[in-house]
């Protein structure tokens, strides 16, 4: 009898179980820039990738590196590039190009304090760009927000997947917390999952085959529109199917904390110490931001009437959490603006929950 | 009777939008025939940029990609890095590929990335309406430089064909013009020279080609072409800046 054996642990940075579960995934076209704090990707997968025969570019630019996706992607090839703040906001140009012309590919963005060079520190000051499509023309991306080094691994997979599935760019969005911290991972192999095929790449096209063209000029009477509301459907289809979430203790929870990546699992622990204290608190943690999981936040708010948000900025998920529950449930706020010494600890986040839980109605 | 002269296979058979007298009608033949001549067709990936020449695809009858304004040799090197077996070529013209896209050009020629890049060099941009771009000449009035092109403060004009070859990775870099039936014959021999060069894997090949553009330059297409011949070849000289084979 044939026995499968779960792959061994091994102990890594979360930037590269992110370049380890590119390279299971299938991606042998990387394209990136040196910025901190990400550059382990890169480091990684030009070590990696030659014996692979992947193609590894350390572009001129971050505007290059995301260009080269585009053009990579367009060939039907899984690619990735990654980078942090000051090089997402020069990616935005191309993952507009990308999502106009309906382009997979995954993007890493590793989030540091911001704006403008801001620092390199943990920061969640990026949602907004991420979530709300970060470039002009009104698109959206697929984001995931990874809170383990595990979940780099398994979320980078699926970035993948949902990038080929929906053609929109996926972007994992971590901070440097996530990026630079080292856990144990079970490396995964890729689930096998049913892909639609790839008709509409350019390949050079035999005789009798329809020309292919990777494009986002659309300039025939009604087309800009029709492509507008052929991407909403989609979104909402993406919605439908795709929103992932965890949530800890919410059952009986008469206040509910929530938070993504990083932020969440200090808040896992203040969580942990609240219920120690007696308090019945829960935490909801959105795995995908995009789609945000609207309908779960809406469901827990018939019951629970408090949140507290929290984020390692002066907040922007909020702003879903609100628009997501019901009109008679709360949302308290507790953040922090990015930059060093900014990490609240598990007695700070707990000094809040107490606060707000004695504090209800 | 013998037809001696049709269209290419490589263009569909459609009118374009290029106005009387322009020239990127004639540097689209010439890629096409090139590319019908080797037989390459069926294995090309065109890389459209911004400007003119973004309906490269209603042209040309190939896959193509739409880049965004100066990135199509980053988009050329992503796709031939992923499809190595595929001839890619990007058509940029001169405020896409001298001004926003300077750095993805050069980039891409120092990595010698294995495409074919064909610039069309017209002193102007044409589908914005006429602007000074990184090639108009010392003096020349456009739109936005209405007392002319003042050296001491936009700079001289970009010689893009002598520039690349500087750069270890270019194979080969050549400036053409067609603004006479010689030179179009010449030009066309370029430019089966730089395709060649990437059918045989050899390095970077660059194409620039003298163009007119009697609309934005106020001329009518007699007058813009003698123009080419008067003012842009003695400041743009014509000639084989770089080949390989000759090292």
């Amino acid at each position: 009898m044939q026995t499968t054996t779960a792959p061994e642990k091994i102990f890594v940075k979360g930037n590269e179980a992110v370049a380890m579960a590119a390279i299971e995934a299938g991606c042998r076209c990387y394209f990136g820039y040196p910025i901190t704090p990400q550059s382990d990707i890169p480091e990684y997968l030009s070590r990696e990738f030659p014996a692979l025969g992947g193609e590894f570019i350390q572009a001129e630019s971050e505007i290059g590196a995301i260009n080269m996706l585009l053009g990579a992607s367009a060939t039907g090839a899984r690619a990735m590039t990654s980078s942090s703040g000051p090089g997402i906001s020069l990616k935005q140009e191309g993952i507009s190009y990308m999502a106009g012309s309906e382009l997979p590919g995954v993007i890493v963005d590793i989030m540091r304090a911001g704006p403008g060079l801001g620092g390199i520190d943990a920061s969640q000051a990026d949602y907004n760009q991420a979530t709300r499509g970060g470039g002009h023309g009104g698109y959206r991306i697929i984001v995931l927000a990874p809170a383990s080094v595990q979940e780099m691994y398994d979320l980078t997979m699926l970035a993948f997947d949902l990038s080929d599935i929906y053609r929109m760019p996926a972007m994992v969005l971590a901070d440097s917390v996530i990026g630079q911290m080292k856990e144990s991972v079970t490396p995964n192999p890729r689930p096998q999952v049913v892909l639609p095929p790839k008709e509409w790449v350019v390949r050079g096209r035999a005789a009798g085959e329809p020309q292919n063209v990777v494009k986002s000029l659309y300039l025939g009477d009604g087309e800009m529109e029709a492509f507008h509301w052929k991407m909403q459907a989609r979104y909402q289809e993406l919605a439908d199917r795709e929103c992932r979430w965890e949530e800890v203790q919410t059952g009986d929870a008469d206040l509910i904390v929530t938070a993504f990546g990083s932020t969440s699992r200090i808040a896992k622990t203040a969580v942990a110490m609240a219920r120690e204290a007696g308090m019945k608190v829960g935490l909801m943690r959105p795995i995908t931001l995009f789609p945000f999981p609207k309908k779960a936040y809406a469901q827990l708010s018939e019951r629970c009437k408090l949140f507290l948000d929290i984020e390692l900025s002066t907040g922007q998920m909020i702003d879903d959490v609100r628009l997501s529950i019901a009109r008679d449930a709360d949302v308290a706020f507790y953040g922090r603006p990015p930059g060093a010494g900014s990490l609240p600890t598990p007695e700070e986040l707990f000094e809040q929950i107490r606060k707000h839980y004695q504090a209800r109605a | 009777m013998k037809q001696v002269f049709t269209r290419p296979e490589s263009l569909k058979d459609v009118s374009t939008h290029f106005c009387p007298g322009c020239h990127h009608g004639s540097v689209h033949r010439l890629v096409a025939e090139a590319l019908d001549e080797f037989g390459i067709r069926s294995e090309t990936i065109g890389v459209a940029s911004v400007g003119c020449s973004v309906f490269l695809y209603g042209y040309f009858d190939v896959d193509v990609i739409e880049s965004p304004h100066g990135r199509a040799p980053a988009v050329a090197t992503g796709a031939k890095r992923a499809r190595p077996d595929r001839i890619v070529f990007t058509y940029q013209g001169d405020g896409d590929l001298a001004a926003i896209g300077m750095s993805e050009i050069i980039h891409a020629a120092n990595r010698g990335e294995d495409i074919t890049v064909i610039f069309v060099n017209n002193t102007t941009y044409g589908m914005t309406g006429g602007q000074m771009a990184p090639t108009t000449m010392p003096g020349q009035k456009t739109s936005t430089s209405p007392y002319g092109r003042d050296v001491s403060k936009d700079g001289a004009p970009f010689k893009m064909a002598e520039l690349l070859s500087n750069l270890g990775g270019v194979a080969f870099s050549a400036r053409v013009a067609l603004n006479s039936p010689k030179n179009v014959l010449q030009a066309k021999k370029m430019i089966k020279t730089a395709f060649r060069y990437q059918v045989e894997k050899k390095g970077f090949s660059f194409i620039e080609a003298l163009a007119a553009c009697p609309t934005n330059w106020g001329m009518n297409p007699l007058a813009a072409n003698q123009r080419v011949t008067d003012e842009m070849i003695p400041y743009f000289p014509l000639g084989v800046y770089k080949n390989t084979a000759n090292l």
